[in-house]
């Protein structure tokens, strides 16, 4: 069983490159509470504070908050990029991320060639990556292009390869971050199948999204964020 | 029931720094084949459209071992014959050696990208590095031979102790790649500083002169860590074996270098993703 659970974890982003004394000074004073000095004296930006939940296998979470509230960089944390500065947090299952699903993609490559290094990325063998080249080239509908440096792609066109190479696995756990816009009406209405499948196989989906319509449709509960604190958490209904 | 591996679970209060740093290694290692590819793909896209390629590199080199050989044979009173194996071996071992020294303070500031989308053993970046460098490097290695033969210089069965030289070298590059990379990423004014280091490095040590110039100074030789590795390839080559001292003084270095870096990345891995 797939879950996630988050005590009193906490984050912060250290601003190291900034030098000048005087803007320490100012941004300190100027400080509204989430910019402010560690124990060490150093600015930081307090990312996450405090933060309590658990979310249990079959449960769809959306994250929901302003801009700079802390979605991201909780979905970064999840997937193990970030280590919580305080605190504690345990993940149990795979995760698949869709954070950003271009990461890592060579400009310079083919797309299939893209393909194979994203195979190495996941660390799948041969077989696997034969399923993968085949699969993701199929679903990116990119044809031709398919050997052709994904710098002279579109951006519809990259989008489509990223989607398809990175909705290719089925994780236990999903956390996707609100990107999937371009491609065109054929390929988002292929795009929405894959990803309700993707969604509905997973144990644990985490969204972060502005959508409105996306939590009503395949999330039941909300979490809500403002400047790093959860300031809402219910469950609600899957209509 | 989920696989235990599939458990990852951090605690601020008791963070395993060093148990988190070697699960890093490991699987940066096991993913050899990803940093491999990852070389292969920066120097494909570095020379991307030139005819020669990474060869000019090695084209470079060998104008370089033409001209300063004639002219340091000269100053220094050497034969010919004597005096180009040496500069042939030391100077590749050097390029080797000090681009990867600066190549080294980007390793985690140019993987930028990749290490806040994705979670990767930062063992990965250095492997990436490491193999990188060593691809270009390998482009020169039959500039050695060409010098060898044109010399008529024969290595003895003790040639192969260059292999050792070659895993010490190896062993000091993951340590430098990961030492140099997180400070570089903290602090950014050590880049400058580092390639001041090399520049002077490249005249104090022994690559266009010869050991043996400094006379009874020569025992000083071992308090300078490029001389040391130098000659754990040089020597088997060119000179039976190497000095003993030169061998001691490499393994010490390199248990230093291990230590250090190990002891720095156990401690501020889980800050890494912060600082790039």
């Amino acid at each position: 069983m797939a879950r996630i659970c988050a005590e009193d974890m906490r984050i912060e982003f250290p601003l190291y490159h900034f030098g000048a004394r005087s803007m320490k000074k100012r941004l300190l004073s100027a400080a509204s509470g989430r910019v402010k000095a560690d124990a060490q004296n150093r600015v930081v930006i307090s990312a996450l504070s405090d933060l309590n939940f658990t979310i249990e296998s079959g449960e769809r979470v959306a994250l929901v908050g302003h801009n700079g509230a802390g979605k991201t960089t909780l979905l970064r944390t999840l997937a193990g990029i970030y280590e919580p500065l305080g605190g504690r947090l345990t993940v149990e299952g795979e995760i698949g991320s869709l954070i950003d699903p271009a990461a890592g993609m060579d400009p310079l490559s083919t797309g299939r060639e893209n393909i194979r290094l994203r195979a190495l990325y996941r660390g799948l063998n041969t077989e696997q990556t034969a399923e993968l080249e085949a699969e993701a080239g199929v679903f990116s509908g990119l044809g031709e292009f398919l050997d052709v440096p994904i710098h002279g792609y579109s951006a519809g066109m990259s989008i489509r390869l990223a989607f398809a190479m990175a909705t290719a696995v089925q994780p236990k756990i999903l956390l996707m971050d609100e990107w999937f816009s371009a491609g065109d009406a054929d390929f988002m209405a292929k795009a929405e199948v894959r990803l309700e499948q993707l969604v509905k196989a997973s144990e644990i989906l985490v969204i972060a999204t502005h959508d409105m319509g996306v939590v009503k449709r395949w999330c039941n509960r909300v979490i809500r964020l403002e400047a790093g604190r959860i300031v809402g958490d219910e469950v609600t209904r899957l209509s | 029931m989920p696989r235990p591996e599939h458990i990852t679970s951090v605690d601020a209060a008791k963070p395993r720094h060093t148990e988190r740093a070697l699960a890093d290694l490991r699987d940066g290692l096991s993913q050899w084949r990803l940093a491999f590819a990852l070389a292969r793909l920066d120097l494909r896209n570095r020379y991307r459209g030139s005819v020669l390629g990474p060869l000019w590199m090695s084209l470079s080199t060998l104008i370089m071992l033409i001209g300063l050989g004639l002219l340091y044979a000269t100053l220094f009173k050497l034969e010919l014959a004597n005096y180009l194996p040496h500069l042939a071996v030391s100077l590749i071992i050097w390029q080797w050696i000090s681009t990867f020294i600066s190549e080294a303070c980007g390793t985690l500031t140019s993987a930028e990208g990749v290490i806040r989308q994705m979670r990767l053993p930062y063992t990965l970046h250095t492997l990436r590095i490491a193999f990188r460098n060593s691809l270009v490097a390998a482009h020169s290695l039959p500039i050695i031979l060409l010098v060898f033969l044109v010399f008529g210089r024969v290595p003895g069965p003790e040639a192969f102790l260059a292999v050792f030289g070659f895993l010490l070298i190896g062993i000091n590059m993951l340590a430098g790649g990961l030492l140099l990379g997180m400070i570089c990423a903290r602090f950014r004014d050590i880049p400058p500083i580092v390639a001041n280091i090399v520049q002077l490095a490249f005249f104090v040590s022994p690559i266009l002169w010869k050991p043996e110039l400094l006379g009874d100074a020569a025992v000083w030789m071992a308090f300078n860590p490029f001389y040391a590795f130098l000659e754990t390839v040089r020597g088997p080559l060119l000179e039976g074996g190497g000095p003993l001292l030169a061998w001691v003084a490499a393994v010490l270095y390199t248990v230093f270098h291990v230590v250090l870096a190990g002891l720095l990345f156990a401690r501020f891995r889980s800050r890494i993703a912060f600082w790039v």
